[in-house]
C-alpha cells in the first residue's frame, strides 16, 4: 500500500461573498518534503493555508493533513501542525520566551519540556539575547523569526509557513532555510508560501503556482523552467542604433526568430549550442564591430516562469512585500 | 502513526484546566504590564462613587438610612460591571491582532481561550473592589454587618461581575473590533445602572418601569449586597441574584462558544 501524502487537497473551493478565493484546488505533499505555494497577491495562498490549519472551512472539496480531515477532525489535526501565519501572531506584552513557553503549554508539553524547547528555539533563531525582552520592543525581523519559532515549539510533523522569510535580512533568511532543511531531513513536512523565487528554488521539492484561486502550474523548479523552453543566448548592445544589425546577425546564426527588447537594448535567440555557440556569436559581433555591454547564455529563471505564467502580476507582489 | 493516534484522543478535563490556566496566566501578565489600564478601570467607578455621594447625596433622602450607605454598595456592583467591559475590548483586540488565529490552530480547548480571559479579568474586579471599599469608608460609608456577612456581600458582587463578564465575552466576539466593543458594552451598563434601585429608590419611577427596575439582575444584586453589608434579611435577594448570575453565565457561555467557533471565515 503506498503511503498517503501528508497533505492532500482535493478540489477545494472557497468564496468570500462574491470573491472566489479558491476555485477547485488540488495538490498533495508527501512526508518529509517541502511544497512551495507561489502566486501573485490575492491568488489564494493564505486562504489555502487557513483552510489546511482549520481556521476556515472550505465551501467545497476535501482536505486532509496527516490523514485528519480539516472539516471533521479539526481537534486531532491541530495537535500535529504548526502555523506561522502571514502576519505575526504574538503577544507584544509578553517576552519572547513567555510567548514560546505558553505555546508549548498549549501543545500539552510538561513544564520542563516546554522550557527546554523555548530555550532551544530562541537559540536556534538567534534570539537568545532578546528572549527576555517584551515582544513589543522587537524589530520586524525579530518578530517574524519568533513567530516562525512559535510554530516549531510543538515539534509538529507538519508545518505551515505563510511567507516565513518576508522582511528577514539575507543572513537570517539563510539561517532559517538551513534550519528548515534540517527539520525536513528529520521527517517534517512543510507547506510554505513565498514571494521569493530563490527561496522556492532552494527549499521546495515541489512548486505549485496559484493564480486567481486556480493551480496554473505544478512541478519541480526544473520542470517549471522547462515550460519556457531551453537556454537562450542574450546580447545587450551599447548603442540602440545597432539593435537591428544585432538582431539580424543572431537570427542568421541561430536559424530562428530573435526576440528584441528595444527598451533594454537586448536581443535574444533560443540555442542548444552551449559555449561554442557563445564564442561564435562573440566573434561575429566583433567582426561586425557591434559594441556590446553584455553577452551570455541564460537559463530561464523561476522569475521568468512566474512572470510568463501569471502575466506580470509579480510587480504588485514585490511592491506589497 | 501511534503518536498521531495518541494525539487524536479527546482533551481531558485536566488538560482543559491546564489550558485555561495558561490563558489566564497570559492575560494576568498583560494586566500586570499595563498598570495604567488597571488603575483607570478602578478610577471610573471611584469617580461615580464620589459624584453620587456629593452631587446626589444632598438631594435624595433614603427612608431609614443615609444616602452614602445606600449608594456605596451599588457602586461596588457597578465597578465589577465596568471591569467586565475590559473583557470584551481585550477579546476583540485578540481577534483583530490575529492571535486568536494562533490559538485556534493549537490543540487547546476553545473554551479555554474564553474562560482563561474571564478569570484573569476577575482580578481587575477584585482590585477595583478593594479600591472602592477604601474610598467608600473614606467618604463616610459604614459596614453595619459582621465580617462573615461582609465577605459574603463582596463575594456576591464578584459572582455577579463574573457572570456578566461572559456577556462581555459575547459582545467582544460579536463586534470583533475594540472600539465597537467598547461602545456596545456601555449600552447594557447604562440600562442596568439607571433603570435600577442603584442610585435612586425605585418608588419614584413610573409604574411601568418599576417592575423591571426592581427585579433586573443589577437591582437584586445591589439589594442583596446592601442587606449583606448593612445587616438585614438578605436570603431573598441573595437567591435571586445567584439565580440571575447562573442564568446569565449559562446563556452567554453557550452563546460565546458558538460565536467563537464562527469568529473567522
Ligand atoms: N476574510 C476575507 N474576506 C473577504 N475576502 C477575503 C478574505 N480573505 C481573503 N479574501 C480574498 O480572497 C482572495 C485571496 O486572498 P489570499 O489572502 O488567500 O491571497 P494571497 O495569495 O495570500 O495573497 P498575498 O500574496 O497578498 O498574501 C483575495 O481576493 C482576497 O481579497
Ligand atoms: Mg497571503
Amino acid at each position: 500500500m503506498p503511503e498517503r501524502a501528508m497533505i492532500e487537497v482535493e478540489d477545494v473551493s472557497k468564496r468570500f461573498g462574491e470573491t472566489p478565493a479558491l476555485a477547485g484546488v488540488s495538490l498533495a505533499c508527501p512526508r518529509a518534503s517541502v511544497l512551495a505555494l507561489l502566486g501573485p497577491n490575492g491568488a489564494g495562498k493564505t486562504t489555502l493555508v487557513r483552510i489546511l490549519t482549520t481556521l476556515i472551512r472550505p465551501d467545497r472539496g476535501r482536505a486532509t493533513v496527516a490523514g485528519f480531515d480539516v472539516a471533521t477532525e479539526a481537534t486531532p489535526l491541530r495537535s500535529v501542525i504548526g502555523l506561522a501565519g502571514q502576519y505575526a501572531a504574538l503577544d507584544g506584552l509578553l517576552t519572547g520566551r513567555e510567548n514560546l513557553e505558553l505555546i508549548g503549554l498549549w501543545y500539552h508539553l510538561d513544564k520542563r519540556e516546554y522550557r527546554r524547547r523555548a530555550q532551544e528555539v530562541l537559540e536556534r533563531l538567534s534570539l537568545t539575547d532578546a528572549g527576555n525582552r517584551l515582544v513589543k520592543t522587537y524589530s520586524g525581523g525579530m518578530r517574524r523569526r519568533l513567530d516562525v519559532g512559535a510554530s516549531l515549539v510543538g515539534r509538529p510533523p507538519v508545518l505551515f509557513l505563510d511567507e516565513p522569510t518576508t522582511g528577514l535580512d539575507p543572513r537570517t533568511r539563510n539561517d532559517l532555510w538551513q534550519f528548515l532543511e534540517e527539520l525536513v531531513e528529520g521527517g517534517t513536512t512543510v507547506l510554505m508560501t513565498t514571494q521569493y523565487m530563490e527561496e522556492a528554488e532552494r527549499l521546495a521539492h515541489r512548486i505549485v503556482v496559484l493564480d486567481t484561486g486556480r493551480v496554473i502550474a505544478d512541478g519541480t523548479a526544473e520542470q517549471l523552467k522547462d515550460l519556457l523552453g531551453g537556454d537562450r543566448l542574450e546580447a545587450r548592445v551599447t548603442d540602440s542604433a545597432d539593435l537591428d544589425r544585432a538582431a539580424a546577425l543572431l537570427g542568421e546564426l541561430a536559424g530562428g526568430p530573435p526576440h528584441v527588447d528595444a527598451e533594454q537594448r537586448r536581443v535574444s535567440v533560443p540555442t542548444a549550442g552551449g559555449t561554442a555557440f557563445l564564442l561564435r556569436a562573440g566573434l561575429r559581433f566583433q567582426e561586425e564591430q557591434i559594441r556590446l555591454d553584455d553577452l551570455g547564455i541564460r537559463r530561464p529563471s523561476l522569475d521568468d516562469v512566474f512572470l510568463s505564467l501569471t502575466g506580470g502580476h509579480i510587480r504588485d507582489a514585490e511592491e506589497a512585500a | 502513526m501511534t503518536e498521531l493516534a495518541l494525539a487524536a484522543q479527546r482533551p481531558s478535563t485536566r488538560l482543559l484546566v491546564r489550558d485555561t490556566l495558561g490563558v489566564a496566566k497570559r492575560n494576568l501578565l498583560r494586566i500586570a504590564r499595563t498598570p495604567l489600564m488597571l488603575i483607570v478601570t478602578a478610577v471610573q467607578p471611584a469617580l461615580l462613587l464620589v459624584l453620587f455621594r456629593y452631587v446626589l447625596g444632598g438631594a435624595i433622602s433614603i427612608p431609614g438610612g443615609s444616602y452614602v450607605d445606600y449608594v456605596v454598595p451599588a457602586v461596588f456592583v457597578e465597578a465589577v460591571l465596568i471591569g467586565g467591559m475590559t473583557t470584551s475590548i481585550g477579546l476583540a483586540e485578540d481577534l483583530k491582532s490575529g492571535i486568536v488565529d494562533r490559538f485556534r490552530s493549537l490543540p487547546m480547548a476553545r473554551s479555554a481561550v474564553l474562560a482563561g480571559r474571564t478569570l484573569a479579568d476577575l482580578s481587575r474586579s477584585v482590585f477595583s473592589l478593594g479600591v472602592l471599599v477604601g474610598l467608600g469608608l473614606a467618604v463616610g460609608f459604614h459596614f453595619h454587618a459582621g465580617a462573615g456577612s461582609i465577605l459574603a456581600g463582596l463575594a456576591i458582587v464578584l459572582a455577579f461581575g463574573y457572570a456578566f463578564s461572559w456577556m462581555y465575552v459575547a459582545i467582544g466576539l460579536a463586534t470583533k473590533d475594540p472600539e465597537t466593543a467598547q461602545i456596545a458594552g456601555i449600552l447594557p451598563f447604562f440600562v442596568l445602572m439607571f433603570a435600577s434601585n442603584a442610585v435612586v429608590p425605585v418608588a419614584t419611577m413610573p409604574g411601568w418601569l418599576q417592575g423591571f427596575a426592581r427585579n433586573q439582575p443589577l437591582s437584586v444584586t445591589v439589594s442583596a449586597t446592601r442587606a449583606l453589608l448593612e445587616g438585614g434579611p438578605a436570603a431573598h435577594w441573595v437567591w435571586q441574584s445567584l439565580a440571575w448570575a447562573a442564568g446569565i453565565l449559562l446563556v452567554f457561555f453557550v452563546a460565546s462558544l458558538r460565536l467563537y467557533r464562527n469568529s473567522t471565515g
